[in-house]
């Protein structure tokens, strides 16, 4: 296994996301390339699938694709790229021949409420927004997939027409952050993957990254078949899976390696907040990253600096705020910020790309905008929550609303952070937007009743998610509609791998589409949402934009505010590491950055002789889980007190006899022998 | 000629005059006519401000908080008319905690027996001590053949860090006793011509380590050497820290420290603790070190992991402690996690030389530590001072956070400014090794003019030397490793030099400036300001008389250290002291240099100073989170297990932080071990009884517990 993923680290130039047209050589190169805009090029308006590694051999029939590709990486390097193109000149359409009959099962048992024929489909008179650029074009799409994308195509006989009429066609949605099965204490989240999912695709999100979030104990492998078990059965879109790692050690890298080489998971989670639960310690992190870097896997950190959380979470309550408000008193933003700069800090000494969830305080989100100023590799993730309001509702008189916006980092009480956000994400600086939709419903919120901390965190999001970018972005005139497209599918599409399969609207693409409407105002409420929580955190608010009709696998799931969803219809959808998007320049600095030392001769002077040093038996604590934190007093089992009889004492000064036998000891003579 | 009157009589007609009414610029004015009048009467009316500030003094009440309206006469900023003939502070006003002041000098008087004849005494208070400053009077007024530690400076255009003036300065018993025009001096005074030159006090070195073993090992230069070489450049206070190893009582560290430097050290000297393992029950020896031992500052270490590395929780709650003690956190501040596997990486790909130690430490990971710092230091609202600023983005960061109003201090030292850490790449192991410190000085050439710029632009305050020499035979301990060459450079001696050369002679900073980062600022710090730090009537008699053209270049073969390489060697400086004046005694001059070893004095210094803890006593009251008053909450709640039977939080029972506890006491009975308030494992649900049948060991009579 680690021999297969040496040979693939070595084959830089496997899924190189322009090498192929690059390097095929000009007679190869088409016409109709992805940024040409030559003569007749939106007639074909199309993708070359097959130079792309991601959507090759096997990408329809996804669970064994990734096996297929370790037993491919002994290839001669420059055959797969040679392969690759004469495969997309004469075999594409077989493939997706093949494929179809295989998505073909998913339509006869989905196709009972859908009068489809094969699945055909027509859009006609739209424009077609990608990230790069919009064009007027006919979208025909068979099997769930794209087919053609260009001018005044004809339907065959029989197929569904739908006037788009000028309308935006975009790319569905990728919401990379949700937690739809995430168990807190022993609950789970109201909204499952078929809540989660019908709320997303009603929003026009058609592809979803849940997290997989295993006890600190269990095996990751496990959860993450439990996920994808339970998506399997319930999720109405497609799905990929992100794995939370919450603690690190040996046994967890052999499971990673499993995940990323034959899962198709190619994205964890560390934690650096959630002390004494998930939170690692640097040196952790820093061997995590390391060991992620070489699996090709992009990772995300949940990024606060957890020991001083914790501390001021004792503060707060040691001042008797036990109210939600004490959550955001103490999520400092400035925790958020220090801890998102020391995860840049040691990306950049492993050199790995490094992904920041949930970015919600304009000084984190500076801090990203400067690192990469600087050339790092970090991505940013506000969420709609951070883009759609602010923290003020945490002081809100009423418990259950307060309670609502619970999620962590804390949404910041600064009005002005939405703003700064957008301005980040419509420049660049921030790249992909997600939701981090994890509902509880107010029962559930109610555990913490007394004591903020045990208030389960979480807040909705997945159904505004393209609503809210669109208005206080796209309306406000301060991105572009391409942009747009960007930051709502196609980055996250490119960052995790999935592109162009997801992500864009290209022919051979999957036929996940939304014709949006712009004009659209609607007025959020939780009556009208499909999430299943009583509370909406953006409840009362005006959005304009939203989808008009939601394609999903080339079906039509949503149209003029009705779902039609079939639960279960949901795909896995495997990713490969070594995501170009984050992989090409961390792979030419690692050939860069190799420090060298300096050649001397043997240095033959004198040398002081070193006195043997006394040894301190106090054991040493590693880092950050130090004596305090790692056994925090007081402590109920007096075993484990910090309670000691080391180090100088107050009495150290009267003599004492080394040893007293105790005859009599109070309360009589016990007869334990052990206390283990 | 006019002879003088006898001083009884002179001093009856001055109270006569203020009986009179007479404000005492009109009487200057109506003196003025005869110089020799008014030089005496100057000095007179010194005195008699000294006797009498209780009742008349219009300086007495500067700078203390009373509501009375600013005099507009002889205040430390002002400039009116007739200032510098009276140039003087009065020291009581700038002390934040009376009682202590006045107890303190009462105890080194005690101490030290007769000290106070000596010039010894530290502090002017009022009070009890008044009367023994009016005896040392008497003494000297009486005694007016002693003259051994009398002193007149001429002619050099005094320096502080507000302004310049040309004036003379009269010192007597190591203390700095008129300043003015045309002095009247008593006969016989020796007089130090400074025509032409420049007079700043002393130079303040906040950052030594003469007497911090590495590894093992002692610095080449102890207390001794170090001093002396401070002494030769111009510094005539240094702060040492005293390295307090895990398990080691912090008392008995520092009384160690203090005794050898009491026998060693040649010039004034105060102490920083480095707590390497900070537990709550350091407390109580942290609050007798602040109130009793004079020591306000204490060194965290952020690296060095598993050796003195605090942990990010460990820093809160020290600095916390710190807090309301009114000490001065100080942060070595480096991630030792990353640093830990850089090493461990880099010693695998067989880097073994010097250049590993700058490879491993990278310019980030000290801007991380720095960052991570600050951010602590604003949570718990304690001053923060980063010791060793060693790279731009470092100094980048302390800019930016006190642009955003937080309390942070920036210390670069003698090599950050004047050098670049190329030589770790020499070929030269035993060059290469002596550069060898942490943080790293920098590859990247431009750093020392970065550093010195914002070093001139105020937002980095301190320079200071970081001193910590090894000689050539104790670094080559780590010739086969790196990691295990003892850290340090040298600087004491260049510190002064370095500043002039970098920052005055190429015009980004003016002379005040100068004496503000060599030494005003860091004793406005570290509260030993106006003691130290500024010359002024009533201030130490630390100057320095400096000449700011002659050339000097740096050599090991010249320098007054022991070790065998300078790190900067062959650098030329200009800015060099001709005369440094200790304690009131000529210590160097004509390049000659005489001192007495162990006649240092120890500088005790007072919590709070007003420089740092003015703003934070304010942020402290403006700081408190309220709680939103609601109703009880009385929708349905998730059922989980028994887990809404946890114990509600009693607000009682968490304090704020930690210092009511103390761990590790051997009686049982007064230890940290607690049955209530919050526990780790409160999250997990539990039965809320459970009833013993069988305890082990048999069932008990005891009934009560408390």
């Amino acid at each position: 296994m680690s021999d297969c993923r040496r040979q693939w680290n070595r084959e830089d130039e496997l899924p190189v996301y322009l090498a192929g047209p690059i390097s095929s050589g000009p007679n190869q190169r088409k016409s109709y390339g992805m940024f040409s805009s030559v003569e007749g090029a939106f007639d074909s308006k199309t993708i070359d699938f097959d130079s792309y590694a991601v959507g090759r051999k096997g990408s329809r029939t996804p669970r064994s694709r990734s096996r297929e590709r370790i037993l491919d990486s002994g290839d001669p390097v420059e055959k797969t790229p040679g392969d690759a193109r004469e495969g997309s000149q004469t075999n594409s359409t077989g493939e997706i021949d093949g494929t179809g009959t295989e998505r073909g099962k998913s339509l006869l048992q989905g196709g009972d409420g859908i009068k489809l024929l094969d699945g055909r489909l027509l859009i006609k008179g739209g424009r077609v927004v990608n990230d790069d650029q919009s064009f007027y074009a006919d979208v025909f799409i068979e099997d769930g997939l794209i087919m053609q994308v260009g001018e005044n195509l004809v339907a065959p006989a029989g197929v569904k027409v739908i006037e788009a009429n000028g309308r935006m066609i975009i790319p569905g949605g990728i919401d990379v952050n949700t937690c739809l099965m995430k168990p807190y204490l022993d609950t789970q989240p109201v909204d499952d993957f078929l809540q989660g999912t019908k709320a997303a695709l009603a929003g026009g999100t058609t592809m979803i990254i849940d997290h997989v979030t295993p006890q600190p104990e269990g095996s990751l492998l496990e959860a993450f078949e439990r996920w994808q078990e339970a998506a399997d059965k319930k999720a109405c879109c497609d799905y990929s899976l992100h794995v939370d790692i919450p603690k690190w050690n040996e046994t967890v890298k052999d499971e990673l390696e499993m995940l990323v080489q034959d899962k198709g998971v190619n994205s964890f989670q560390v934690f650096m907040a959630y002390n004494d639960l998930y939170q690692m310690t640097d040196s952790e992190l820093y061997a995590a990253l390391s060991f992620l870097k070489e699996l090709g896997a992009v990772v995300l950190v949940h990024a606060e600096n957890g020991d001083l959380v914790a501390k001021e979470q004792r503060k707060i309550l040691g001042m008797g705020i036990t109210g939600p408000e004490g959550h955001p008193l103490s999520h400092p933003e400035e925790l958020e910020a220090e801890a998102v700069f020391r995860a840049i800090t040691l990306g950049n000494r492993v050199n790995c790309p490094v992904y920041i969830t949930k970015v919600m305080s304009k000084s984190a989100a500076d801090t990203i905008a400067q690192a990469r100023r600087k050339g790092s590799v970090v991505f940013g993730e506000p969420i709609t929550a951070s883009l759609a309001t602010d923290g003020s509702h945490y002081w809100s008189k009423n418990w259950a609303k307060a309670a609502a916006y619970v999620t962590s980092p804390p949404l910041s009480p600064d009005p002005t952070t939405l703003d700064h956000l957008h301005t980040l994400l419509a420049c660049g600086d921030l790249q992909v937007v997600g939701s981090s939709h994890c509902a509880y419903s107010t029962s559930q919120k109610a555990i913490g009743r007394d004591d903020f901390t045990l208030i389960p965190e979480g807040v909705n999001g997945v159904e505004e998610r393209m609503g809210f970018v669109w208005d206080k972005a796209v309306a406000m005139g301060k991105m572009d509609e391409n942009q747009f497209v960007a930051v709502t599918s196609t980055n996250a599409a490119k960052i995790f791998n999935l592109y162009p399969r997801k992500g864009r609207i290209a022919a051979g693409s999957d036929a996940d589409i939304v014709i949006w409407d712009p004009d659209s105002v609607k007025t959020i409420t939780a009556k009208l949402q499909q999430s299943a929580a009583e509370y909406n955190i953006f409840e009362g608010l005006e959005c304009r934009g939203g989808p008009a009709l939601v394609l999903s696998q080339g079906q039509i799931v949503y149209e003029g505010g009705k779902l039609q969803v079939q639960q279960g219809t949901g795909r896995f959808i495997p990713r490969k590491p070594f995501p170009d998007f984050a992989y090409q320049r961390v792979k030419f600095r690692n050939q860069v950055k190799n420090s060298q030392g300096v050649t001397r001769g043997m240095y033959d002077g004198p040398v002081y002789e070193v006195p043997s040093m006394p040894k301190y038996i106090t054991p040493s604590p590693s880092a950050k889980t130090s004596p305090t934190s790692h056994q925090p007093p007081p402590i109920r089992n007096l075993h484990q007190s910090n309670f000691s009889l080391s180090g100088a004492q107050i009495d150290d000064n009267v003599p004492r006899r080394s040893g007293h036998r105790i005859v009599a000891p109070p309360g009589g003579r016990s007869n334990i022998t052990s206390l283990g | 000629m006019f002879a003088p009157p006898t001083w009884p009589r002179f001093h009856l007609l001055l109270s006569h005059l203020s009986d009179k009414g007479f404000s005492q610029p009109l009487f200057f004015l109506l003196i003025s006519s005869s110089s020799p009048i008014r030089s005496l009467v100057s000095s007179m009316s010194e005195r008699r401000f000294c006797q009498e500030d209780d009742c008349s003094s219009l300086l007495s009440r500067l700078g203390s908080d009373s509501p009375r309206p600013r005099m507009k006469f002889g205040g430390m900023f002002c400039n009116v008319e007739g200032a510098f003939e009276n140039k003087t502070l009065n020291f009581e006003s700038f002390s934040p905690q009376t009682q202590r002041r006045r107890t303190a000098p009462t105890q080194t008087g005690g101490q030290d027996g007769g000290d106070a004849a000596t010039g010894r005494t530290m502090v002017f208070p009022s009070g009890t001590t008044r009367e023994s400053y009016g005896k040392r009077e008497v003494q000297s007024a009486a005694g007016k053949e002693v003259l051994g530690d009398r002193l007149i400076i001429k002619g050099g255009k005094i320096v502080n860090d507000d302004q310049s003036f040309y004036a003379d300065i009269y010192i007597e018993d190591g203390t700095v006793r008129q300043i003015g025009e045309n002095l009247i001096i008593p006969p016989g005074v020796k007089t130090v011509d400074a025509y032409g030159q420049l007079v700043i006090p002393g130079g303040i070195d906040a950052n030594t380590n003469l007497h911090v073993p590495q590894k093992g090992l002692n610095p080449a230069d102890d207390f001794y050497q170090g001093t002396r070489a401070a002494l030769c450049g111009g510094t005539t206070t240094i702060i040492d820290h005293v390295l307090v190893e895990p398990g080691v009582s912090l008392l008995s560290a520092f009384d160690q420290s203090r005794e050898t430097a009491e026998q060693r050290a040649c010039c004034d000297f105060s102490f920083h603790l480095d707590i390497t393992r900070w537990h709550e029950g350091l407390y109580e020896e942290l609050e007798t070190l602040v109130k009793d031992q004079g020591v306000n500052s204490f060194l965290f270490f952020m690296a060095y992991k598993d050796k003195y590395q605090s942990s990010d929780s460990q820093l809160y709650e020290a600095f916390g402690v710190l807090r309301d003690l009114g000490a001065i956190a100080q942060v070595h501040a480096e991630n030792g996690d990353i640093i830990d596997e850089e090493q461990k990486k880099l010693l695998s790909l067989g880097i073994t030389g010097p250049e590993g130690h700058v490879l491993s430490h990278p310019e980030e990971v000290e801007t991380e530590a720095v960052y991570r710092a600050i951010t602590i230091a604003k949570q718990a609202n304690c001053p923060l001072y980063i010791t060793k600023v060693m790279s731009k983005s470092a100094a980048d960061v302390i800019a930016k956070a006190r642009k955003k109003g937080i309390v942070v201090y920036g210390e670069p030292i003698t090599a950050s400014l004047a050098t670049d850490g190329s030589q770790y790449w020499s070929k030269d192991w035993a060059t290469a090794a002596a550069f060898v410190m942490s943080p790293p000085i920098n590859p990247d050439p431009s750093t020392p003019q970065y550093l010195t710029s914002l070093l001139a632009c105020g937002d980095l305050q301190v320079t200071s030397s970081a001193q910590a020499s090894f000689s050539t035979a104790q670094k080559a301990v780590g010739k086969d490793d790196f990691t295990l060459i003892p850290e340090g450079t040298n600087g004491i001696e260049e510190r002064l030099s370095v500043v002039w050369d970098r920052a005055v002679s190429t015009g980004k900073m003016d002379e005040n400036e100068f004496v503000a980062v060599t030494s005003t600022n860091a004793a406005k710090l570290f509260n030993i300001y106006p003691r130290k730090g500024r010359i002024a009537v009533g201030s130490d008699a630390d100057i320095v008389i400096w000449n700011p053209k002659e050339m000097k270049t740096v050599s090991a073969t010249t320098h007054n250290l022991t070790v065998e390489v300078n790190i900067l060697e062959g650098l030329e400086f200009r800015g060099v002291p001709t005369v440094v004046i200790s304690g009131g005694q000529v210590v160097v001059e004509d390049g000659k240099l005489s001192v007495t070893e162990g006649s240092g004095r120890f500088v005790p210094r007072k919590a709070f100073p007003d420089f740092v803890y003015r703003r934070i006593k304010a942020r402290s009251k403006m700081a408190e989170a309220r709680g939103v008053p609601r109703g009880n909450y009385d929708g349905p709640v998730h059922d989980v297990i028994s887990m809404t039977k946890s114990v509600p939080p009693t607000p009682t029972t968490r304090g704020p932080t930690c210092p009511k506890i103390v761990t590790g006491p051997r009686n049982l009975h007064q230890s940290g071990f607690t049955l209530a308030g919050a526990q780790i494992d409160d999250h997990i649900p539990r039965r809320s009884t459970q009833r013993i049948v069988a305890p082990p060991g048999g069932r008990s009579n005891i009934t009560s517990l408390s």
